[in-house]
């Protein structure tokens, strides 16, 4: 029993440094200086020591622009996705009304939609009024796909009828009783939709690859590609790993806050238990 | 009318704003997509004429189209056991608790939240013979450093590495959601049996998670075969075309050559394949609830 737990627990940590480790030589290239690693780029201890990797960033190209732009996506993106979501899923779990069945059907097999299967139309549509390169091309089509609906009517029903039922013999209207008692109350299923919503937002490539087509335009997931294929900047390889360092920073940071929900989230969102 | 509008009237707003979204950017594309697919449609010059269904025709006459299909489809093969299987080994050894075990789950899970440029930037380099750990480590066992992305037998494989290292934590996170849907009662008994680890392992754990193993299954298919970041950054479809994959094929013949309605006809094709797929989840998920 000892020798198995030992052997599980040896395997368990070498798997670990070999999730870990490319991460790791990513953060160690990026503080090290750029002619340094020209003549050797495979250490595991930094050779130097440098920020002038990161403070490029600030000065040259247009990572931080990017960076911006990927924030305003995804909050407005995951805001516009949240409450929208929440309140369809609130009509459908909690609220009687004709073709609710039917409307609730037609929004849940959306679902069975692939994302992108869907990128030629999603562009002949924006082409035609004139809007990519646009923030709202960027967010909008990530809004539509229903899968906050799905999880948040799962959540909703939960919720005793007893609780609506209090609230509109109290003389609520059904949207003092949604923003001041429901929403209160969703907290924790509302950060999972949130978080998951978050992450593939800020990760989306193919739909700002094809949309978001000037320079300024690009997301930090699109202008960081966009810098691979370039030979410059493959001999600048510490500005290179500096620059996704940055771009990854962010998520790194909520996920380690938010890892449990966005778990949670996951789960939920498969149609397994939660 | 008066009364049946005044109680449809707070349905309306809660529902509509969504609906109007979903209507424009779900639902309507879908339809843009099938007459688009009937038209010869130039990017550059906007000109459109309606050809039928010859453009569905040309598709099975298009070399490239099958075999960018091939590609895909030799992804899927490859990557959705492997995907399965170390993820479902991730779950049983970090099944449980303890502050150990989720630093653990930390590790393995934490590439999932980068994008896939962050995947490439690190792994373009990793597979780089000369510049990269993969080749130093080559190197310090006496080997020839492979030219992982270069070489056309190597090339599938290395994608296939990265996307395993990148996204087997989220089907680690859904086999550990089903393992503790497992009665731990069922496991007491078996000890007082005194069945071993296989004996649990094929009569209790296996036949427990037949649902989230064709959950995780038809959703790791659903994903493989959306393939493309990983493809499009790290070898662009080469060597020779051998990692080209659909959706980049789809995405080049829309962006690159410029044919709409073509292109359009290959992403429905792509929809329908997929949504076939997908109702088997959307059932599965539906018998869940």
């Amino acid at each position: 029993m000892k020798i198995k737990n030992l052997i599980i627990t040896i395997l368990l940590i070498v798997l670990a440094v070999v999730w870990i480790l490319p991460l790791y030589w990513m953060i160690v290239m990026a503080i090290t200086p750029n002619d340094l690693l020209k003549l050797n780029s495979t250490a595991l201890w930094p050779q130097g020591f440098t920020l002038q990797n990161f403070f490029g960033v600030l000065k040259i190209g247009l990572t931080v622009r990017w960076f911006l732009n990927s924030i305003i996506v995804t909050v407005l993106g995951t805001a516009l996705t949240l409450i929208l979501q929440a309140m369809a899923a609130f009509a459908f779990a909690k609220m009687r009304f004709k073709g609710r069945q039917l409307l609730f059907s037609l929004t849940l097999a959306g679902l069975m939609v692939p994302k992108e299967a869907m990128f030629i139309p999603l562009f002949l549509m924006f082409a035609q009024i004139n809007g990519h390169n646009s923030y709202a091309a960027l967010y909008l089509p990530r809004v539509a796909i229903p899968m906050g609906v799905f999880i948040m009517a799962q959540f909703f029903k939960g919720i005793p009828d007893s609780v609506t039922e209090a609230a509109q013999i109290d003389g609520a209207t059904p949207l003092r009783t949604f923003f001041n008692i429901i929403m209160p109350m969703s907290i924790p299923a509302l950060t999972s939709v949130g978080i998951f919503t978050y992450i593939l937002t800020w990760n989306d490539f193919l739909w700002p690859l094809v949309s978001a087509t000037r320079k300024e335009m690009f997301t930090i997931t699109t202008g960081l590609a966009s810098l691979q294929g370039n030979f410059a900047q493959a001999t600048e390889l510490g500005s290179l790993m500096a620059r996704g360092v940055i771009a990854g920073l962010p998520l790194f940071i909520l996920f380690l806050i938010f890892q449990r929900h966005l778990i949670r989230g996951i789960s939920m969102s498969s149609g397994g238990k939660y | 009318m008066r009364s049946k509008s005044r109680i449809n009237l707070p349905v309306l707003y809660f529902v509509l704003p969504f609906m109007v979204v979903y209507g424009i950017f779900q639902i309507y594309p879908l339809f843009q997509a099938v007459i688009a697919s009937l038209f010869k449609w130039d990017l550059l010059t906007s000109s459109m004429s309606f050809i039928g269904f010859k453009n569905y025709l040309h598709m099975f006459r298009d070399p490239t189209f099958w075999s960018s299909l091939m590609n895909t489809l030799k992804f899927v093969i490859f990557s959705t056991p492997l995907l399965i299987g170390v993820g479902l080994l991730f779950a049983l050894l970090l099944n449980g608790t303890g502050s150990k075990k989720v630093l653990f789950r930390t590790a393995y899970f934490a590439p999932y939240v980068f994008s896939v440029s962050i995947v490439t930037l690190i792994w373009g380099f990793m597979f780089n013979p000369q510049k990269g750990l993969l080749g130093e480590f080559s190197r310090m066992i006496g080997e020839e450093p492979i030219n992982w992305l270069t070489d056309p037998s190597f090339a599938m494989f290395a994608i296939i590495i990265a996307t395993l290292w990148w996204t087997v934590g989220f089907n680690m996170v859904l086999f550990l959601a089903g393992l503790q849907d497992i009665d731990p009662s069922l496991y007491e008994a078996s000890s007082l049996e005194g069945a071993s680890w296989v004996q649990d392992f094929s009569y209790i754990t296996l036949p427990s998670l037949r649902r989230t193993l064709e959950l995780v299954t038809i959703l790791q298919i659903i994903m493989s075969f959306q393939i493309f970041g990983q493809v499009y950054i790290l070898t662009k479809g080469g060597p020779g075309g051998t990692t080209r994959v659909l959706i980049q094929y789809i995405y080049e013949t829309g962006f690159r050559d410029h044919k709409l309605g073509y292109a359009s006809a290959m992403a429905f094709i792509l929809f329908l394949v997929m949504a076939v797929v997908s109702f088997f989840q959307f059932r599965l998920s539906k018998e869940e609830n």
